[in-house]
């Protein structure tokens, strides 16, 4: 209740900051930035103790909480829904606000109060937002006795924190944003800049794939549908902000090292900033035709797309107004260089994201203006991207290798040919092994391995320091091979069963045995026990489980998951009506554990970057 | 006579040019060749002649109609106005339910006859396809 005058209260800071930074500079601006932050703190642990005390005469609380719920997910649910999550949202604004300008005592004063000014002005917006489309503090008179209940689907310990770590991930991104923009206006942009950005960059780039891996695991296992990955809008829309965050991770590094590639490190940050809030906007507006989708609002969607328009148009003309003060580089590129083999892998990577944008906003526009619906699905996606990974793989693995500006010597010339027959044999031998005829995948296993085999010759260099580097390009072709394989080799069969029936599998016989019902604090509990027999080999008993809610009245399925080294085994069932008969769905998925192992790799090698002290640039 | 750097520049822009219209046209095509289109019980009706290409139709799942056994589910489609008769073998998700908004994606038979590859619900039992509650508006 009172938390609505709090509210208020910081949108009154954020103004009389604004106005502080052009009149009094930075006399006290530290001080506000944490009032700022403390009060957006406040405001989100009232809502937290609202939630855990079933206050139910807030709107937020009724509409998605309710008194048998356990008490972490009631803790959970403060961010489980669209106004909670825009509170969280904020709060993470604010808290970087004061963060970045703790941090950067080292920059220009001015190039600072720019990035604090632009950074106000976004989280005025959402401010705005928040205060007119979503309030989190609204009340309701007569006061319910009991809540509506979070969707049960999202009661689980992993989308408890998939939304805080992706909005970690997608908040930083408006930091380097604001300070790209900053050092454009004050021309300020250069390797020392890159030097000073590069840890937002790699923190926003780290979380970002952190928060895509956990609801990736989350889909695997909560929806039953035996993937990770379905190309579905929702998904694609996280992708992408990753993808352009992905190039601006190497085109910093270029900007520090060689001070090139300057408007292109700029544009790249927009780029990713804009996509983060498109995210937003496609998501919240409900315009997309996606399984993902939740129940929403158009007014909301209105209202981040005149923001989103605001900010496109602000940053493109801040950018052309004041390009010319960007450094002009004369520099020659040699092609053996690493700095060319990034530009072209920056390249790729912007393909991959144009790719994913078409077929993500094409659907849209379609309907708009001929009023027809349709969807763009996998074969889409595979077919555009997977045959340009091959390259973009085999620039990764020899990229690294080259040096800097020019390679002369190519000392390294010798073991890398070595490595590339090697990766060869080996993926002809993987053809073999697992029957597979298909010439494509032969190729892109090859192009997989040398990657594969480069990062490990890499570890094994004396006097090796490029740790970070090398963890995340092993872990990203351990993730191309682990899902390559998992994609090829995946064996599923589904069918309709009852107690007794028994089905038959390759050479195993599942067996439905029995079901059991238990209560559990909020939902009833249908256990059934499968039993699979192979031959030669101990029964292995799956206990999948079909969960009933009561508030609201739904049903959802929790897999049983068998996971070793090579594969998954994986097993859901489900109720179709009050019927005898189960739905029963059984998969062998190899390697699924290593496509999980492998995106955390790649996430350890941002955390290793951001914690490495800095080395001296090659001008 | 050009020197040596005009000379890469423009090999340069010729080829990102060309390298531009090749992903531009290999990009249309393949969402030609791998669009669905979503269309809804009324307007399967309306349709002129059966497409034999995969489509998704889009609306509630019609009271009393699922049935099961041990090979197939079978169930109607409905926008209030027209229904559709569905035959599916394979996994449901948890929000399948009779009076629920569903999508089928599989190949149409003939007008009353779909045969479905995949059958998406929505996570929110809130939801209702936005064809369905356009024409139950319209009603």
């Amino acid at each position: 209740m009172f938390c609505l005058i709090i509210s208020l209260i910081i949108f009154i800071t954020s103004i009389s900051s604004l106005n502080n930074e052009y009149f009094f500079l930075k006399k006290n601006l530290n001080e506000l930035l944490f009032f700022k932050f403390f009060f957006a703190m406040l405001s989100f642990f009232s809502l937290i103790v609202l939630f855990i005390n079933s206050e139910f005469s807030n709107e937020t609380v009724l509409n998605n909480s309710h008194i048998s719920k356990p008490l972490f997910y009631k803790i959970s649910g403060t961010w489980g829904n669209h106004e909670g999550s825009l509170l969280l949202w904020l709060l993470i604004l604010t808290f970087f606000a004061f963060f970045y300008f703790l941090k950067s005592k080292n920059r220009p004063t001015d190039e600072r109060l720019l990035t604090i000014i632009f950074q106000e002005l976004i989280i005025l917006g959402f401010l705005f937002f928040l205060l007119k489309t979503s309030n989190p503090f609204n009340i309701i008179y007569p006061v319910p006795k009991e809540g509506l209940g979070l969707n049960p689907i999202l009661q689980d310990p992993l989308l408890a924190i998939h939304p805080p770590v992706l909005y970690l991930g997608y908040v930083t991104t408006s930091i380097v944003f604001s300070s790209s923009l900053a050092g454009l206006i004050k021309g300020n942009i250069n390797n020392l800049w890159a030097k000073d950005i590069k840890k937002w960059v790699f923190i926003s780039w780290t979380f970002l794939t952190l928060g895509i891996l956990l609801g990736s695991i989350w889909a695997y296992y909560e929806l039953g549908w035996g993937g990770f990955w379905f190309w579905d809008p929702v998904e694609n829309i996280s992708l992408m902000p990753w993808l352009s965050l992905t190039a601006l991770v190497h085109c910093v590094l270029v900007l520090e090292k060689r001070s090139i590639l300057h408007s292109w490190t700029v544009i790249l940050s927009i780029i990713t900033f804009t996509l983060g809030i498109c995210g937003t906007f496609l998501v919240r507006s409900g315009i997309l035709n996606s399984v993902h989708t939740f129940a929403n609002d158009p007014e909301r969607g209105l209202y981040i797309l005149f923001f989103l328009f605001f900010l496109i148009f602000l940053s493109v003309l801040i950018y052309f107004i004041y390009e010319d003060k960007l450094e002009l580089n004369n520099k020659n590129l040699n092609f053996y260089s690493k700095e060319t083999s990034i530009i072209l892998n920056n390249w790729f990577v912007m393909y991959f994201l144009s790719v994913i944008l078409i077929g993500t906003v094409y659907p849209i526009f379609l309907e708009v203006i001929s009023n027809e619906k349709i969807s763009v699905g996998p074969p889409f996606f595979n077919k555009l991207i997977i045959p340009f990974l091959i390259p973009f793989l085999i620039f990764m693995s020899v990229g690294p290798n080259l040096k800097w500006i020019k390679n002369d010597n190519f000392s390294n010339k010798i073991k890398l040919i070595i490595i590339f027959i090697l990766s060869i044999v080996s993926s002809i031998l993987v053809s073999k092994f697992f029957g597979n005829t298909t010439l494509n995948i032969t190729i892109l296993l090859v192009a997989c391995f040398y990657l594969f085999f480069t990062t490990i010759k890499d570890f094994m260099k004396k006097n090796f320091k490029n740790y970070a580097q090398t963890i995340s390009h092993f872990g990203f072709s351990l993730l191309v091979l682990s899902i390559l394989m998992n994609s090829i080799f995946s064996k599923e069969i589904t069918s309709n069963m009852r107690v007794g029936d028994e089905i038959k599998f390759t050479d195993k016989i599942i067996k439905l045995q029995k079901l059991e019902n238990t209560a559990e604090a909020n939902f009833l509990k249908l256990i059934a026990y499968f039993k699979i027999e192979e031959k030669n080999k101990t029964d292995l008993v799956l206990e999948p489980e079909i969960r009933i809610y009561d508030k609201p009245e739904t049903i959802t399925s929790e897999a049983a998951i068998k996971t070793d080294i090579f594969k998954d085994r994986f097993i859901v069932v489900n109720l179709v009506k009050e019927n005898e008969y189960l739905n029963v769905r059984y998969q062998e998925k190899p390697f699924m554990v290593w496509i999980w192992i492998s995106a955390i790799l790649i996430s350890l090698g941002g955390v290793i970057n951001i914690f490495k002290k800095n080395e001296k640039p090659i001008l | 006579m050009y020197n040596k750097k005009v000379k890469l520049r423009a090999l340069f822009l010729f080829l990102s040019i060309a390298s531009i219209i090749l992903i531009v046209f290999l990009v249309l095509k393949s969402l030609e060749e791998n669009v669905v289109y979503f269309l809804s019980p009324t307007e399967i009706k309306n349709l002129n002649e059966t497409t034999t290409e995969k489509i998704r139709v889009g609306g509630m799942v019609k009271d009393n109609s699922i049935q099961i056994n041990s090979e197939k589910i079978n169930f109607i489609i409905t926008d209030f106005k027209n229904e559709i008769n569905v035959i599916y073998s394979g996994i449901v998700p948890n929000l399948f339910q009779e009076g629920k908004g569903v999508v089928a994606e599989g190949i149409l038979k003939d007008k009353n006859f779909f045969k479905a590859e995949k059958v998406l619900a929505k996570h929110d039992e809130k939801y209702i396809p936005p064809e369905v509650k356009a024409s139950m508006g319209e009603e």
